[in-house]
């Protein structure tokens, strides 16, 4: 194991984040804070408690998973794609480092930023709402499955995209609108049995039902499985890198 | 002992169809200064780019110091630095961090000792905490060759390390490469500068449409090949080359006041003994004479620009 490249791409990652402290951290923060505010302070005061939580307090798992997900794939696509762009991968290429070392050091800083990130939200919501944690362990692992899965997909979109529009394009056009139907700001049995049935083929809502559980104990969906379709999303992920890098796609000619 | 480099019949066909390198083979010896010579897009960047792992063979196998790249990916590539042709840098880096992170990247524990010694032969000391974004084109050349020598390398690859850069600066990396030679290091550069291949290399490939069409020691090369021509200043001009003379391959000057004769170095007679009689005998005569050797640039013209 070359671990001092590992630690070098770490590293490189990490300071890439404190160097751009505005955008990894502070704005993900703010936007979230402006959820509480509107949906969990002033329209959340209008509507009734949710299984026995109140609305603001019941966003908060869906709004912590909604910041993991786009800003795991933005920090995970963005932290490979770039050096595509620029040319620098090459450096790394030509590195005595294997892929699992590649790997490691990119998507786990990615995933590293996104824990971070998750938990100063939850921080920050413990300002505007009333939370109560029931199983820890189960909300911790939550959101490090989900970080580092998503950050994977990230590392996978930053090598597939071929232009900056690509890197833009799958964070807005699937990941916003499935998180947003996936039952970040209501339970999914509000929805008529139609859309119910419909909702059930978005991964996503098993991973907010999973985490929303381990924050209140309601969920939509049994807690199993919301963990297998996590693990499940993981695999593939995990199975598509592989490929990446037993044939070079898009890495080398 | 093994050869630094040892490229066995290796072929590279991108997905384009378009054949890079076509069944080379080359063995580039420990502590050589090798130059590889090429006009732009004759597999040269291809060739540097399989070789340090960034593009993938067809065919064929290269061996690092006996290590081959693919199998023993680890031990070849930590013995190679590479300096690419194309300024690419982390733009908002400082220089310091980035070397840094090269060394780590190729296994290697900090060593900022090194590290400051590397800068300070390159004339980056003073810049180290300067972002790379704000250097000159030659100021970051000098960067990827400290990146590139972060890691102690024994064997240094220099992908046109000369474009686009001043004659002054010029002068100053053949000076780093020189130093670093006399270290030890072995050198492959690439370049489609003549000169450049002449006043450093010590022995010279050339590759032309993706074949190696010559590896030579670079006097010999010159020697072999080489042309002289010599010059006769003419104390009077001539109308046209007298007729007696017209077995010498002779050139005349548009205004008749010089005489340029051509001739092979190593050829048993050079003719000049002959010439110089048959001259004096139709009555031409001259106040100087120059001769001058031809320069790599014209084998390689030559060469190059033979037809298949």
């Amino acid at each position: 194991m070359n671990i001092h490249a590992v630690r070098a791409i770490y590293g490189f990652e990490m300071a890439r984040a404190w160097r751009t402290l505005s955008q990894s951290i502070v704005s993900p923060v703010l936007s979230t804070s402006l959820y509480f505010i509107v949906f969990g302070s002033a329209i959340g005061s209008r509507i009734t408690e949710i299984d026995g939580v109140s609305y603001g307090s019941f966003i908060v798992p869906g709004l912590i998973m909604l910041s993991l997900l786009t800003q795991s794939i933005a920090n995970a696509s963005f932290g490979i794609y770039f050096p595509r762009f620029t040319g620098t991968i090459y450096e790394v290429l030509s590195a005595p480092v294997s892929y699992v070392e590649i790997l490691i050091g990119y998507v786990g800083a990615a995933a590293t930023k996104s824990i971070i990130l998750g938990l100063i939200i939850l921080a920050t919501a413990g300002l505007f709402v009333e939370l109560e944690i029931a199983h820890w362990f189960w909300m911790l692992l939550f959101l490090v499955m989900t970080s580092v899965t998503f950050s994977l997909f990230g590392f996978i979109l930053g090598i597939w995209a071929d232009g900056f529009e690509k890197l833009q394009i799958v964070p807005l056009l699937v990941i916003t609108p499935l998180t947003f139907l996936g039952g970040s700001f209501y339970s999914i049995d509000m929805l008529p049995p139609f859309w119910q049935t419909v909702t059930l083929f978005n991964p996503v809502v098993y991973l907010i039902s999973g985490f929303r559980w381990s924050f209140y104990e309601i969920a939509d969906v049994n807690i199993g499985v919301s963990v297998g379709m996590t693990l499940l999303f993981l695999a593939a992920c995990l199975i598509a890198v592989w490929w990446i890098f037993r044939t070079g796609y898009r890495l080398k000619s | 002992m093994h050869p630094a480099i040892s490229v066995k019949n290796l072929s590279k066909r991108y997905d384009s169809g378009f054949e890079a390198l076509k069944n080379v083979n080359l063995e580039i010896e420990h502590g050589e200064i090798f130059a590889l010579l090429g006009p732009n897009g004759a597999g040269k960047t291809t060739l540097i780019s399989t070789i340090c792992g960034i593009v993938n063979p067809t065919a064929g196998s290269i061996l690092v110091d006996g290590n081959d790249i693919v199998k023993d990916y680890r031990a070849a590539r930590s013995l190679i630095g590479l300096v690419p042709q194309e300024l690419t840098t982390d733009a908002f880096e400082t220089v310091w961090a980035t070397v840094s992170f090269s060394r780590g990247l190729f296994g290697k524990p900090a060593n900022p000792a090194y590290i400051e010694q590397t800068l300070k032969s390159l004339s980056l000391w003073d810049k180290k905490d300067d972002k790379i974004m704000t250097l000159s084109g030659g100021m970051k050349r000098r960067v990827l060759i400290a990146k590139a020598l972060s890691h102690e390398p024994q064997i240094l690859f220099l992908d046109e390390p000369t474009a686009g850069v001043d004659v002054e600066l010029r002068k100053a990396m053949w000076d780093v490469v020189r130093s670093l030679r006399e270290s030890g290091v072995t050198i492959i550069l690439t370049t489609h500068y003549i000169e450049e291949a002449e006043e450093m290399a010590e022995r010279v490939g050339v590759i032309s449409h993706g074949e190696i069409i010559l590896v030579q020691d670079k006097t010999e090369l010159m020697s072999k090949l080489g042309q002289k021509q010599m010059t006769l200043h003419l104390q009077e001009r001539i109308g046209g080359i007298p007729g007696s003379l017209s077995a010498y391959s002779l050139d005349i000057s548009d205004d008749g006041e010089m005489l340029t004769y051509t001739y092979d170095t190593h050829g048993e007679r050079t003719g000049i003994t002959a010439l110089l009689a048959d001259l004096s005998q139709a009555g031409v005569k001259f106040k100087d004479l120059t001769t001058s050797q031809s320069s790599l640039e014209d084998i390689f013209v030559s060469l190059v620009g033979k037809p298949k």
